[in-house]
This record gives C-alpha cells, structure tokens and sequence, in this order.
C-alpha cells in the first residue's frame, strides 16, 4: 500500500486533472441525486416464490434471509407520500410472501409481527380479515411462539370491527393452545373478559370459577382480582334472573 | 498522447489473450450452460425463461468476478515486476499508461460479455440481447475501472479484488437499501436520521448498477430507449469518475 510518504506534491498532479476529478464528482453526485430511488409501488409487488425457492436462495443462512426478506417486503407501498400506506397492496399475494419467509425461518417472530401489528391495521376491514386468517392459520403450529399475534389481532376484531365472536375464537385458541406458563394472563384471560362483554355471564362464570380452581394463578394480587370478577359477574346473573323473574 | 494511449490498449488486451483469462471465460460458459440445461431439465414449465434468466444471471457474474481479479493481478504483477517503472521511463505520461490500460481492460470486458452474450441468443430476443450486451460491456467497464483504480492505489491483489467486489456488491444493492431506510417503519430519533442521511449520502457515491444488464430484459424485452440512456450514461459518468480519481493518485504517486 502507499504510504503519505511516497507521495509527491499537489502542484505535481496536472490542473486538468483536478478540474475534471472536482466536475466528475459534482457531476455524479448532481446526476444520483436527481434520480433519488423512491420506495416501489404497491404494483411492483412480485408473486411470492415458494418456500423452497428462498431457501436456496438464502445459501444456507435461513435466519439472516428471512429477516432481510421481511425488510425488503415492508417497503412497498410505503412511499412518503401515501395518506395510509400498505392500504394498496394485494394481500393475497403479501400473505403468499409472508407464508413463504415465515416458513424458511419458522422461529422467526418477524413475519407475524409485521402481519399483525402493520398489515392486520389496515383500515379495509376485507384486508385486514384477510390478514387476520393468515396468522390463525399460522398460530397452531407454534403456540407458545405466536401468540402474540394473535392476541393482537383479537384486540383488533374486538376493537376494530367490533367483531365480538370473531375476537372470541382468536382468544379461547389462545387459552385452549398455549402452555406456556410464561405468557402474561391477560392473553390467557381474554377469553373471559370478550365473554363478559357480550354478555355471555353465564359461560364467563364457569371459565373463571374453573380457572381459579385449577389453581393456575399463584399471584395473591391477579387471584383478588379475579376473585372480583368473578363476584361482580354473579351479581350481574342475579340481576339479570330477577329482572326475568 | 493518444498513439500511446492506444498502444498501452492493446497491450492490455493482448495480455489478457495470452493470460488464462480466455480459458476461465469458456469454463464459466460452460459451466452456465451446464447449469442452465440441467435446470431446464427439472423444470415443468418455461424452461427456456428460466434457461435464459439463470444463464444470464450467472455469467454477468462470472463476468464481473473476472474482469475484477484479472484486471487486479495485472496491475499489481505489472508495479511487482517494475513493468510499470520501465514504461513510465519511456517518453510518455502517466495519464496515457493509465488510460491506456483502462482502455484495453474495458475492452476486454466487452469481449467477454460479446462471448457471454452470444449463447444467449438461443432463448432472447436479438434486440434485447443487444442491449444486454451493451449494458453488460458497460457494466464491466465500471467494474475494470473500480479494479484498476485499488490495485493502483493499494497495490495489492486480494485487498483490490475485494474492494472491488465490496463496491460492486453495494452499487447493486444501494437503492434496495436505501428504500427500507427511508420507510415509515424505521426508526425515529437522532440515530436513524443519521444512518438515512449515511445511506444517502453513500448513494451519491455509487452507480446504480442495479438498474442495467438485467436478465428480464432478456425475457420481457428492453426498457425505453430513454431509460436505458440514461443508466449508460450513469455508468460512463461513474467511470469518468474513477479514471479522474484513479489518475489524481497516480499522478501523486513517486515512483
């Protein structure tokens, strides 16, 4: 390598020489920065390939692959200018790509998040169920992996579309496949509490009485407070059978 | 200085003649060939697409990697041997051994993707095999430019190839980058605003290689004549770039 050392003077380079390498560079600069790379358009979106196809096409380094896919996969229809982006894409072929890189790395998390936190909040509700079918058909196979995902998207269709069954069925999977003694009780829980709100009082009584048989809550705090519950959901039966009565 | 320019030219390309280039060229065809016949085999649909499109992917690189570690190891067996300090001896510039070698480099890029062009021509369109090729000669120009402006500077072999390389890699996947740098998922705060306006600026420095001698042109046909202009003459103007560059350091260099 050359050392400062074995070099010769500034004045020895020719003044040609230096005019061009300064109108080269600016020349350069001014011709890139006039056609800055926009993010592609919703359009541009390729069909998906399978599984197997990224997988060579990852060399090996699978977990490196899918979340650098995922990265490239966010950018459509992501332009600054779009008033909601996502909102143009073709789901059908987004959820054959998500398929796709959560199956080349199924421990990863990113593929789900992203379905679940960015694409399942589009505003289009078809979208969006769309989106919604995707991870209940991924969270059975990795439980105590997903269901973070589907817990959000629970909280969307009750939320969101005020789809109360439809949040209800995301939550008792969860309750019903998770073993996990890790994941936080609220996610376990939410079956009941969608029960209470569609005023199915006598089934979220016997899931409540059950679960607190079993034994499963230790924490003397959350135990209260569910005790609370499930007394304040009596009171609302007895009420309900007198006004009957 | 033009005679001598030329005459450095074509020594350049009769050394690459007379080197193993040549016969590495023909092995890579080969070997493309091979691949792409045996993935036409296996295919149970448009195997000539995926003949062409895999073929063509795989000598643009066997291409690239050649020019780029030819082109090194001449240079740098050329400073070795004190070839260069015998030619700089002779009454002529520095900036006519320098261009002169670019020239006959350059040219020997095109030669090879002429040679990579013409199997191709079995599956492609001659129109967009044609402009395949001219973005393709242009590409290995960028590519001869880059080689001969590290191995001149840094005078080694392995570090001027994977400079190299190392660019080349970037320039084609720059503008990739660039947009999930700037998406609306990333981060917010002092430090993503400093690694957008990094990859931006990096951006400036770099050719959009990405953007010339693709293999869908191959299938679905050439892009507009003005969009192709244009990706030519950003890669002449970044090959202008490396010349000026490459000759500030060797004009500063004491031999």
């Amino acid at each position: 390598m050359n050392s400062p050392g074995e070099q010769r003077a500034l004045a020895a380079v020719p003044r040609w020489l230096l005019l061009l390498l300064a109108v080269a560079l600016a020349a350069q600069v001014g011709w890139r920065g006039a056609g800055r790379v926009s993010a592609p358009a919703a359009s541009d979106l390729p069909p998906a390939p399978s599984a197997a196809a990224l997988r060579l096409a990852s060399l090996g380094e699978t977990a490196a692959f899918s979340r650098i896919a995922m990265l490239w996969l966010q950018a459509f229809d992501s332009r600054s200018d779009n008033a909601i982006p996502y909102r143009q894409l073709d789901y059908g072929r987004l959820i054959a790509w998500l398929r796709a890189v959560l199956e080349v790395d199924p421990r990863s998390g990113y593929p789900l998040f992203a379905a679940a936190r960015v694409y399942a909040e589009n505003p289009d509700a078809r979208k969006a169920q769309q989106m919604f079918e995707f991870i209940e058909s991924e969270f059975p196979l990795d439980p105590n992996g997903r269901w973070a995902a589907l817990a959000h998207v629970a909280l969307l269709a009750k939320h969101r579309l005020h789809d109360l069954p439809l949040a209800l069925r995301y939550a008792a999977e969860i309750q019903r496949l998770t073993t996990d003694p890790t994941i936080p009780s609220w996610a376990r829980q939410m079956e009941i509490f969608i029960l209470e709100d569609m005023n199915e009082l006598e089934a979220a009584k016997v899931m409540l009485g059950g679960l607190l048989a079993t034994g499963r809550i230790r924490d003397p705090e959350e135990r209260r407070f569910l005790e609370g519950r499930l007394e304040e959901i009596e009171r609302r039966l007895a009420a309900s059978q007198a006004k009957k009565r | 200085m033009p005679g001598q320019t030329a005459t450095i030219a074509r020594f350049a390309l009769v050394e690459a003649r007379r080197s193993a280039l040549p016969w590495l060229a023909a092995a890579c065809l080969a070997a493309a060939l091979g691949f792409a016949g045996f993935l036409s085999q296996v295919a149970i649909t448009e195997s000539s697409a995926l003949q062409a499109s895999a073929c063509a992917a795989l000598l643009r690189a066997c291409a690239v990697f050649l020019v780029a570690a030819h082109v090194s190891a001449s240079v740098v067996r050329e400073i070795n041997e004190k070839g260069l300090e015998l030619a700089l001896a002779l009454p002529m510039p520095r900036p006519a051994w320098y261009l002169g070698k670019l020239l006959g480099f350059a040219g020997a890029g095109a030669l090879i993707a002429a040679l990579y062009a013409l199997p191709l021509a079995a599956w492609a369109k001659p129109a967009s095999l044609a402009v395949w090729w001219l973005a393709l000669a242009a590409e290995l120009a960028v590519v001869a430019a880059a080689a001969l402006f590290f191995a001149s500077a840094l005078g080694q072999t392995v570090a001027a190839i994977t400079a190299t390389l190392g660019l080349y890699l970037l320039a084609r996947s720059i503008s990739t980058i660039q947009v999930i740098a700037g998406g609306p998922l990333a981060g917010e705060g002092a430090s993503a605003d400093a690694a957008r306006w990094l990859v931006d600026a990096l951006a400036l420095l770099l050719p959009r290689l990405d953007a010339v001698a693709r293999g869908d042109w191959l299938l679905y046909g050439a892009p507009a004549a003005g969009d192709l202009a244009q990706s030519l003459a950003g890669l002449a103007l970044y090959v202008v770039l490396l010349a000026a560059a490459g000759l500030f350091d060797f004009s500063r260099r004491n031999l």
